[in-house]
């Protein structure tokens, strides 16, 4: 196939598989927290147990009044959305789903994933102090607070995963991968996803959106289109973590059988699992205050991954 | 293992597509701003342009005194995370032959020196809220 044509068909699927997925995780969430919760969830839009009601949401978005306070820094405050959704559409293009199928194989994968995750939180960051609005400021400084907690762990849980394949390339980590990393990285992977929700600020890690503490944190003042791209942007978030936990942690196309065929399968099931537990502490957890979270991160999250960082030193050098 | 020779434009041809998908993305917000403009009302009112408080007028500036409990975090996060910066190009090479045990000893005086460090942090109360 020409190379043009190529590029062009896989950044198309990279594009729909970013507009698609995360309206997929969000109706799963309504009907898995209402089934959780003992309720029907949104029944009507779409006749067939409500499945067009997000569509219903971003027709509603779109034809919202989109209001900037008067006092708000009008230029970084009409911006922030479009900061906090595209990072996670850039991560998505290096995350590979079989071989052969990835957007674009990027030499140093863990290293871009990360660092272009970490822009993301600057959306919520801009939109907090742009806001003008004391509860905006609050959920500002909350989400900084939690980025400097969590980001820490995660490197180093992502570290441990590049010492184990020897290479910093997401294909590489998957070329490279043997059933027994499960076990092995188990301790990472776990402090990996929970950073990571951290990072989101998904419930039990919301408190910088505490809607009954702080209104919405940053996005209070935020209406239509704006604030849609921000719930877009959680949920491709969620899609992103999952995503890389599957193929950093659990082994991405690898499966116990099929690998050749339907390694795509295996990639989706896994991150759609790991969708649906990030749906599952929603609903079963309370919101973390803030010194529990940064204790969390400061003496549990932060010395686990350590230890998991020595564990991995000294079985990969004992087995070469 | 050796690593094939690279030729930097061809390395660089990843991140022209990575690139690529951000114009994408860029076009796909201008594309949604312009269309939103289209379609929604705009109808200003001074009451619907203040900044919510409650429902009640905002009082004093929105960009507010506040106190910033967690600037020790700050400062610990900038040292660990730059050290753990280093971490990623050594994990690359760490176990490659002739290296093997000798860089394990250093991994663990690395470690050694984070240990140190939180532990330090943990004894005077930094990790402790007030």
């Amino acid at each position: 196939m020409n190379d043009a044509l190529d590029v062009a068909v896989r950044l198309l699927l990279v594009f729909v598989a970013f507009l698609v997925l995360p309206l997929v995780v969000g109706q799963t969430e309504h009907k898995v927290m209402a089934h959780m919760q003992g309720r029907l969830g949104p029944m009507y839009a779409g006749g067939f147990h409500g499945w067009a009601q997000l569509v219903a949401d971003g027709v509603k978005f779109a034809q919202k009044e989109d209001v900037v306070p008067k006092d708000a820094d009008r230029r970084v405050f009409q911006l922030a959305p479009a900061v906090a959704l595209l990072p996670y559409l850039l991560v998505l293009v290096a995350i590979p789903v079989a071989p052969g199928s990835v957007g674009a194989v990027v030499d140093a994968g863990i290293f871009f994933a990360l660092a272009v995750m970490g822009v993301g939180v600057l959306g919520s960051l801009m939109a907090g102090w742009a806001s003008a609005n004391k509860f905006s400021l609050l959920g500002g400084l909350r989400t900084a607070a939690q980025l400097l907690a969590y980001e820490l762990p995660m490197l180093l849980a992502a570290a441990s995963v590049a010492m184990a394949a020897g290479t910093v390339s997401l294909t590489g980590v998957l070329d490279a991968f043997e059933w027994w990393w499960v076990p092995w990285q188990i301790v990472g992977a776990l402090v990996f996803f929970v950073a990571g929700l951290a990072e989101l600020q998904r419930p039990p890690f919301d408190m910088p959106v505490a809607d009954s503490e702080i209104i919405f944190g940053a996005y209070t003042e935020y209406t239509g289109l704006r604030f849609a791209l921000f719930l877009l942007a959680e949920y491709a978030g969620i899609v992103v973590l999952c995503g890389l936990t599957t193929v950093l942690f659990l082994g991405g196309w690898h499966g116990p059988w099929g690998d050749d065929g339907l390694g795509w399968l295996w990639t989706l099931l896994k991150t759609a699992v790991l969708a649906f537990v990030v749906i599952w502490l929603r609903v079963s957890y309370p919101r973390l205050r803030e010194d529990q979270l940064q204790k969390l991160a400061w003496t549990t999250l932060v010395p686990l991954a350590l230890a998991q960082i020595a564990l991995t030193g000294i079985v990969k050098v004992a087995i070469s | 293992m050796r690593e094939p020779t690279v030729v930097a434009a061809d390395y660089f041809d990843t991140y022209s597509v990575v690139g690529l998908l951000a114009v994408i993305g860029v076009l796909f917000v201008a594309v949604a701003f312009g269309a939103g403009r289209l379609l929604r009302p705009v109808v200003p009112t001074p009451e619907k342009l203040l900044t919510y408080e409650c429902g009640v007028d905002p009082v004093g500036e929105g960009w507010a005194h506040t106190q910033v409990r967690y600037y020790v975090y700050a400062f610990l996060y900038v040292i660990f995370a730059v050290d753990s910066i280093f971490l990623f190009p050594w994990a690359t090479v760490f176990a490659a032959p002739g290296y093997g045990a000798t860089t394990l000893v250093e991994m663990f005086v690395f470690l050694g020196f984070l240990a140190v460090g939180l532990l330090y942090a943990y004894k005077k109360g930094v990790l402790a809220w007030t």
